[in-house]
């Protein structure tokens, strides 16, 4: 494996940070704060921060609607991130977007969104253009085992398949979609099996693992810079979070989800760190406590931030 | 220098046009080539009617892609790429097929720059077929314009010549925001005068195909024709009759309605879309919000009936506006 410590600190980073950003949001929301609902991934950090540490700045991402560790992983300010959840004018998307609409074009997160699939067609576009120019960018979409049984996940991955684009596919299973069961919506029990279909490689991961995720995703991005086309990973997971912030639970177990915190990517990924001599408790509690500290910074910033405009209703709806 | 076109082919020529001069314009959409991947055969369609012909032999096929039957997977990768600055000009084979894809229509292209906070520009293109008179039946004969219109953040233009087509097609393809421009299949091969050069429809300006004092018709695509049509013929029993093309659904060039209702007193509106919520119903509120005041007789409105379009030629044809029927729509306002 190619990861460095500078790299693996960062990916630790990141997941504690997004651990606190969920959590915040989450208080913050039934705080009144926060007026949007949103749809949080504490618990399943280890999937967008594994595939990303795989990725150049250069690609694109385009995430979904539980999309802030996307974000995160790929750099964007926590400030900005945090002010557009307040609706306020100093957000990415000048609060017209909220949660679900956050996008960073520099840093290519090409947008969160609030249509499940709604993604999977787009990603295909960027790939497009890295096929015409010959450039070697390429293109990953996180979706969920709900949206794999959208249309638009089998039109999605047959042109990628046909035209060889260097799209990733990134199936996040964390077993429900809303309050439905994965077991009962697919009829299939492995949903990499669904790769078949369209000839490509589907690659079941342990998603819990960042390490493993990482590494799937390094060889999907390598085949796909070598024109050799898409690939399907399915990372299995878990949300300790519910579909969305304030959610009437009940159709999960406590003993299912207690059972899945004693797997937690987190302190899984600092055991492993530890056990080989990347860092101590001593710096562990450093990177916990800054992480803690940005948390802080962002929701500051978005609390003394303006709201818009109302003048701003209209603007950029067209160029 | 102008020459006879016909609409077909002068929508062909603003496609080589825009795709010659800027390397950034593509073109996704079902059989524009035809025998994709069959090397000797590849190009053997140029498109169901052969608008497209000739595109990938000379463009090649990194610039023109045939696609599956994927009408959200295709305009969706056109929106993607759209959005990281390709210029994709898609066609959708028949404005029916909307349907198939309407999460990219109604969800994607119009919203996301307005979502991001500006951030990105998608000027993606669609080209669609709609319209009654080919006996195709209700699935390969609407209209629909009318929905588009409603979606906040599409420009969308139903031109009615070949000159229109071309100047507007162009115009479409350049402008950096979603633009749908529709195509009457009744059309395809009327001719017209054509620019040889490369040209622009302003944005968001109609046109006066035909100046008269007496009523104003107001109409869109095909119904032009018919509304030309029997305005020449009611010159002769000096009847003045204004023919007012929009162009432009949406911006709708609310000026030039207006000023012509100002001068006429009276207007007839004719839509061929759905009777309920179409651009005639858009277009009577607007002159009965707006132009109340030069109004001496009461909007008139035709359209087809509440149905979808059947297929038997009878049928089909007391669905579209005939001649006889805007005639005698006419000499009803003036009496």
């Amino acid at each position: 494996m190619d990861l460095n410590k500078e790299k693996l600190l960062e990916m630790l980073k990141h997941m504690i940070t997004t651990r606190y950003f969920e959590l915040s949001v989450d208080r913050l929301y039934r705080e009144g704060k926060i007026p949007g609902g949103c749809h949080l991934g504490y618990g399943e950090e280890s999937t967008g921060i594994g595939v990303i540490a795989a990725l150049d700045k250069t690609d694109y991402v385009f995430s979904n609607h539980r999309g802030h560790g996307h974000c995160i992983a790929k750099g964007l300010d926590l400030n900005r991130m945090m002010a557009e959840l307040w609706g306020k004018s100093t957000g990415y998307c000048r609060g017209r977007g909220g949660s679900m609409h956050i996008m960073d074009v520099k840093n290519r997160l090409m947008g969160t969104t609030g249509i499940v699939g709604g993604g999977m067609p787009q990603a295909n576009g960027p790939a497009l253009k890295s096929m015409i120019k010959g450039t070697k960018e390429v293109s990953v979409v996180f979706f969920g085992d709900g949206a794999s049984n959208q249309g638009t996940f089998h039109e999605a991955l047959n042109l990628a398949s046909i035209w060889k684009l260097p799209t990733i596919f990134v199936l996040v299973n964390n077993h429900y979609a809303e309050a439905t069961p994965i077991e009962y919506a697919c009829n299939i029990k492995n949903l990499a099996d669904r790769a078949k279909s369209y000839g490509i490689p589907g690659v079941s991961v342990d998603g819990m693992d960042v390490l493993k995720v990482y590494e799937a995703a390094a060889e999907a991005v390598q085949r796909a810079r070598k024109g050799e086309g898409p690939t399907l990973l399915v990372l299995d997971t878990y949300r300790y979070a519910g579909h969305y912030v304030g959610e009437p639970e009940g159709y999960r177990t406590d003993e299912e989800i207690e059972s899945y915190k004693k797997k937690d990517c987190i302190l899984n990924f600092k055991k492993y760190l530890i056990e080989n001599k990347y860092l101590d408790e001593n710096e562990y509690k450093i990177i916990d406590e800054n992480a803690k500290k940005d948390l802080e910074k962002a929701i500051e910033f978005a609390d003394s931030s303006p709201l818009p405009n109302i003048s701003d209703i209209d603007t950029d709806v067209f160029v | 220098m102008e020459r006879l076109l016909t609409y077909k082919a002068a929508i062909n020529e603003a496609i080589v046009t825009a795709m010659r001069k800027d390397d950034n314009v593509i073109m996704l959409g079902e059989d524009i080539a035809g025998a994709a991947g069959r090397e000797k055969l590849v190009g053997a369609w140029g498109g169901p009617y052969g608008v497209t012909k000739g595109l990938i032999k000379e463009f090649g096929d990194k610039r023109i892609f045939d696609t599956p039957i994927s009408e959200s997977g295709f305009l969706g990768a056109a929106i993607g790429a759209a959005m990281v600055g390709m210029r994709p000009l898609v066609e959708l084979m028949y404005v029916d097929f909307s349907g198939v894809s309407f999460d990219q229509f109604l969800n994607q292209a119009p919203k996301l720059r307005f979502m991001f906070g500006g951030q990105v520009t998608v000027p993606i293109t669609v080209k669609t077929l709609m319209g009654a008179g080919w006996r195709n039946a209700g699935h390969h004969s609407q209209v629909l314009y009318s929905l588009f219109a409603h979606i906040p953040g599409w420009y969308s233009l139903a031109p009615s010549t070949p000159h229109d087509a071309k100047g507007g097609l162009l115009a479409a393809i350049r402008n950096n925001n979603p633009v749908i421009l529709f195509e009457h299949k009744m059309l395809y091969n009327v001719t017209g005068n054509v620019p040889e050069e490369d040209y622009e429809l302003p944005l968001g300006k109609g046109e006066i195909k035909k100046e008269g004092k007496d009523i104003t018709i107001v109409a869109l695509s095909f119904m032009v024709n018919r509304a030309l049509a029997v305005a020449n013929k009611l010159e002769k029993d000096n009847i003045s009759v204004e023919v007012v093309d929009p162009i432009w659904l949406a911006p709708l060039d609310e000026e030039i309605i207006l000023n012509s209702v100002k001068k006429t007193g009276k207007i007839l509106i004719i839509d061929e879309d759905n009777p309920r919520c179409n651009m005639a119903t858009d277009i009577a509120a607007l002159v009965a919000t707006k132009g109340f005041d030069y109004l001496d007789a009461p909007v008139k409105i035709l359209s087809p009936p509440n149905t979808p379009v059947s297929y038997s030629p009878v049928l089909e044809e007391e669905y579209l506006i005939s001649e006889e029927k805007i005639e005698k729509a006419v000499r009803d306002i003036l009496e």
